[in-house]
């Protein structure tokens, strides 16, 4: 059930896509980065353990 | 003190220090303009004190590296942290300096620049009224993304990243008085403004500026 | 430099980590709350039609531009006087996060401004405050990325921070005295006279707190990332020296 949004849809929809695209892209980028951290700390950590 | 800045002046008249440069640079700056938006007279006339504000803005900010960079490169800012003055004097010194050898004749050429740019005749003197109060808030904004930047190597485009927003305040009232004066209106509240401006950035600024110094000596 | 000096980082690690998929599924289950009820279950504004839609992203993102500044401001605050790594960190987490509310408010009122002024971009004092910021966050994430040393990286973007804020509150003022504008006044203030209708606050106020949930899940999750990228740092220069 799509909401009628009138002569103003394209407006709206491209808001509304606009920021999810931009949410989700800080959302991704935030999360690839925090693995990706952790994952070079695990293995310098194990490093520091075994050497 | 009184040595620190006659010596400044002197680095900065002698050794090719960018004193001519920055008149320079607002010269042209100022000439570009009618070729940018084309010679007639009546819009001129009307973007004039805008136009010349940002260029001695652009002027002022041309120079802005060089009040710590050359002294922290060669340790004399080193001397003058563990010299008897406080670093915020130091600072204020340097800026007050730099205003004397950019600020200063920026305003001074402005009138003459005016005459290019067809700028009303009240304009004139609240012009150099707005640039004498405001040029002096610019140095110290300067001295204070200088001191914040000297550690870096290349900071010179960082360094304008930094100031250009903190100098929109200083520009809006400052073209505010101008083009008020210009248009014949009372530019009063714009220059109490102004004036307050320069007076709290005057005041509050070495502070933070001699903070920054004494991070990047460290 | 010793590893040692990470041990209170590591409890902020150890208590902070259950809480980041806590937040993480409120803010997601709010958001899509507030969103969905927002976009599918509320009526068109008699005089804005359907764009009036764009208000529940568009007012919470531009909250979090400026809380994110506050925020960031009152970390910096703590560096300052405390002294606590974590503090610092979490300034340098959020600024990021908050750039990108500071977009989302620009380009969605950009979008809305369109079919409602007439126009994409105005010189309106609230704009261009935004923009603004936007200038601020932008020089603030050049000085961190421009200087190597962490502790004297967090101390500058500190005073830059301070100094900042006040000059963001006269710019704010400055511009107001500039160009009286076409923006509308606080639509969520609880006294004001022209504010929202109850059928377009409560969904706001759901998407306001899943921004605010957003926020802080994203700045957590930032924060712990840059404790773990200088412990790997600080781990690298051990064994480069030993």
């Amino acid at each position: 059930m799509m909401p009628e949004l009138g002569k103003y849809a394209p407006e709206v929809l491209s808001a509304y896509a606009l920021t999810l695209g931009l949410i989700a892209a800080l959302v991704v980028l935030t999360w690839v980065r925090a693995r990706r951290v952790k994952r070079a700390l695990d293995a310098a950590e194990a490093r520091r353990a075994h050497g | 003190m009184i040595r620190l800045l006659l010596r400044d002046l002197a680095l900065a008249v002698r050794a090719g220090g960018g004193f001519g440069l920055g008149l320079a640079f607002f010269l042209i700056t100022v000439v570009l303009v009618p070729f940018g938006v084309g010679p007639e007279a009546a819009l001129l006339a009307r973007i004039a004190p805008g136009m010349l504000w940002i260029g001695a803005l652009l002027a002022c900010l041309l120079s802005l590296d060089r009040i710590f960079q050359l002294d922290y490169e060669d340790g004399s800012l080193d001397l003058l942290a563990t010299a008897p003055i406080p670093m915020e004097a130091v600072v204020s010194v340097k800026a007050l300096a730099h205003w004397l050898t950019t600020g200063l004749p920026l305003v001074l050429a402005a009138p003459v620049l005016g005459v290019l740019l067809h700028l009303p005749g009240p304009g004139y003197v609240w012009l150099l009224v707005s640039l004498a109060l405001g040029t002096p808030a610019l140095s110290m904004i300067g001295a204070f993304g200088a001191a914040l930047t000297v550690g870096i190597k290349r900071g010179g485009l960082l360094l304008s990243v930094l100031v250009l927003p903190l100098y929109v305040p200083t520009l809006i009232f400052g073209t505010e008085v101008a083009r008020r004066g210009a248009e014949g209106l009372s530019p009063t509240t714009a220059l109490a403004l102004l004036a307050g401006i320069t007076l709290a950035a005057v005041a509050l600024l070495p502070f933070a500026a001699a903070a920054a110094i004494r991070v990047n000596l460290r | 430099m010793s590893i040692w000096e990470y041990a209170n980082p590591r409890r902020f690690m150890g208590w902070t980590a259950p809480l980041v998929p806590v937040l993480s599924v409120l803010a997601g289950a709010a958001l899509a709350v507030g969103l969905i009820w927002g976009y599918f279950f509320t009526p068109d504004d008699y005089r804005m039609g359907a764009t009036v839609k764009i208000i529940y992203i568009h007012v919470p993102s531009a909250m979090m531009a400026i809380n994110a500044w506050v925020m960031m401001l009152v970390a910096s605050l703590i560096w300052i006087v405390r002294r606590h790594h974590v503090s610092a960190l979490a300034a340098r987490a959020a600024a990021p996060v908050g750039m990108a509310m500071t977009v989302i408010a620009l380009l969605t009122g950009a979008i809305w401004g369109q079919p409602m002024w007439g126009t994409w971009w105005a010189w309106d004092p609230r704009l261009t405050s935004f923009l603004i910021l936007f200038l601020f966050y932008l020089g603030y994430i050049a000085m961190w990325a421009a200087i190597e040393n962490p502790d004297t990286a967090a101390d500058l973007t500190s005073v830059l921070c301070l100094v900042g804020s006040v000059f963001a509150i006269l710019s704010r003022y400055a511009v107001n005295f500039w160009n009286q504008g076409l923006h509308q006044g606080a639509s969520l203030s609880l006294d004001a006279e022209e504010n929202v209708a109850d059928v377009f606050w409560v969904p706001l106020v759901v998407s306001l707190v899943g921004f605010v949930l957003l926020f802080l899940a994203l700045v957590l999750v930032r924060t712990r990332t840059e404790i773990r990228a200088r412990r790997l740092h600080a781990i690298g220069l051990h064994e480069r020296m030993g």
